[in-house]
């Protein structure tokens, strides 16, 4: 059984990969994760929800080295461990700001391939749930 | 515009972290300050506004100064509070609706990177709980991807920053009065890849308020006076990248810091090449790299060329933050805007002390950008 989505509006399981749901605009073609209910660019309300690529190349990157204030942040480690954070570029669709599985400054470069997984992190309220994350692609995988 | 409104009046109170007294007493010394330097009372002003983030309405400070009746509009922009309020202030004179004018701006935060509250910027709670609402990682991000584009040498980080705190040594307001060579910078520890601590600001106090006169009543009320030339503030457009922003378009397009600069040159009739020396928001050292261009006081990829031959010190072609900027003097929200003002002031009077630059300017230019996508600049002459 997999963990529930942290939050249903912004990923669901399909065919029990994790999958990221952005929002496009009928009227402009501008893809926005996560989904709204207008299009950021146009102002338009035609905008329906769409899935969004599993693939993308890192766009930016750095690494979290000190604990975000807490709330928000929800502590996943004790102590803190530095984390991962980037922007993956998804090909046509949008730049998405994601968590990094990877902590080690030196096995990131802009440009890299990079594909979908999740973490499991603890919520708000004390449960565990499943947020999206991006990899590395390692090479001769798919 | 040019020379509608001008700036009779600049207070400023050292800013750090309060211990021996409370930000709103920092903010009512910052305007008396202000009104005696203009050498006019509190009951002469026909029009305030001012803001803070943390520290509370502005307009309860009337409780202080005296219940004249004033109309006193409170500012929440974030760190565009100060030019926003300015720019407020400048419309209500050229309007017609007041001649003298008032506009303050104070600060008070706690120690550490702020507390965001995703809710209230319209994202998710997840976007919090997984650690992704940190300002200091929007800088990060936006300075490695900026760095990469442009094939930026990564010490230019420790250049700017250890400029920021050889001027706010010679700053008596500025929080951080030691100065930090390269190398000391250099050890900081990492923090956000590629910045270390003594590369980011830190949350602070501070408070600082202008007088503001009708442009024709200048001349009468002091022999210097400071014109806005241009103010302007702009929000978004589509493809910016911005602050806590949980994605962004394929399609980029310009900050609003390129939208504001522009509008504001335009205003004035004044060209980049004529700005003479520049407050630049560098909550970070890298945002002073970008918005060297983003603001067209140069081109991108042409800071490493700037910086290498000393341009933006304060002895330079291009002095830049020459009050130590957020670097050296901390970021209070509310206040940092008007600080930009009251350096580039002083700058004009030619009352900026040991800091002062070699020659007397005529053009100064300030910019702010603050969350969640907006910025403010201003042109002052004489």
């Amino acid at each position: 059984m997999t963990v529930e989505p942290i939050d249903p509006h912004i990923m669901e399981w399909h065919e029990g990969r994790p999958r990221l749901l952005g929002c496009r605009c009928r009227t402009c073609a501008e893809t926005n994760f996560p989904a709204q209910d207008s299009c950021r660019r146009c102002g338009g309300a035609e905008v329906a929800v769409v899935p969004l690529a599993e693939h993308g190349t890192l766009w930016s990157w750095t690494i979290q080295r000190f604990a975000p204030p807490s709330p928000p942040y929800v502590p996943q480690a004790e102590p803190f461990e530095p984390f991962g954070i980037g922007y993956v570029e998804l090909p046509g669709e949008v730049i998405v700001e994601t968590l990094l599985t990877e902590a080690d400054a030196t096995a990131l470069r802009i440009g890299m391939p990079m594909r979908l997984t999740v973490l499991e992190v603890p919520t708000h309220c004390g449960a565990q749930a499943a947020t999206f994350a991006f990899a590395p692609v390692i090479e001769g995988e798919r | 515009m040019p020379n509608e409104v001008a700036i009779i009046g600049i207070g400023c109170t050292p800013f750090g972290r309060y211990q021996d007294t409370t930000v709103r007493r920092e903010a009512v010394r910052a305007i008396q300050r202000a009104l005696a330097d203009a050498q006019v009372s509190w009951a002469d002003i026909e029009y305030a506004v001012g803001g803070s983030m943390s520290g509370g309405s502005a307009d309860t400070l009337v409780a202080e100064l005296g219940f004249t009746g004033v109309p006193f509009l409170n500012v929440f922009n974030g760190c565009a509070t100060g030019s926003s309020s300015l720019s407020a202030a400048v419309h209500a004179i050229t309007s017609g609706a007041a001649e003298l004018a008032l506009v303050v701006g104070f600060d008070s935060h706690p120690r550490g990177a702020f507390a965001i509250q995703p809710e209230q910027l319209g994202l998710g709670q997840w976007y919090g709980s997984t650690g992704l609402a940190v300002t200091a990682q929007f800088f990060a991000l936006k300075i490695q991807r900026y760095l990469h584009e442009h094939a930026l040498p990564t010490r230019l980080l420790s250049s700017v920053a250890a400029k920021a705190f050889r001027n706010g040594a010679q700053n008596p307001n500025a929080w951080r009065r030691k100065p930090l060579s390269e190398a000391d910078i250099d050890r900081s520890p990492m923090l956000s890849d590629p910045l270390r601590q003594y590369m980011l600001c830190s949350p602070g106090d501070g408070a600082c308020a202008l007088v503001l006169c009708a442009g024709e009543r200048a001349k009468s009320l002091r022999p210097d006076p400071v014109y806005i030339a241009a103010t302007a503030v702009r929000t978004r457009r589509p493809g910016s990248f911005e602050v806590l922003s949980p994605s962004l378009s394929i399609d980029r397009g310009n900050s609003p810091s390129v939208d504001a600069a522009r509008a504001a040159f335009e205003q004035a009739g004044i060209g980049p090449h004529e700005v003479e020396l520049a407050q630049l928001q560098d909550t970070d050292a890298g945002a002073e790299l970008i918005h060297l261009a983003e603001t067209g006081l140069c081109a991108h990829g042409e800071q490493t060329e700037l910086i290498e031959r000393g341009a933006t010190e304060i002895e330079g072609a291009l002095p830049v933050n020459t009050d130590g900027g957020c670097l050296a003097n901390g970021e209070p929200i509310g206040a940092s805007g008007l600080r930009q003002i009251h350096e580039n002031v002083l700058q004009l009077r030619g009352t900026a002390g040991v800091r002062q630059l070699p020659v007397r300017p005529l053009v100064a230019f300030s910019h702010v950008y603050g969350a969640p996508g907006l910025s403010g600049c201003t042109i002052l002459t004489r």
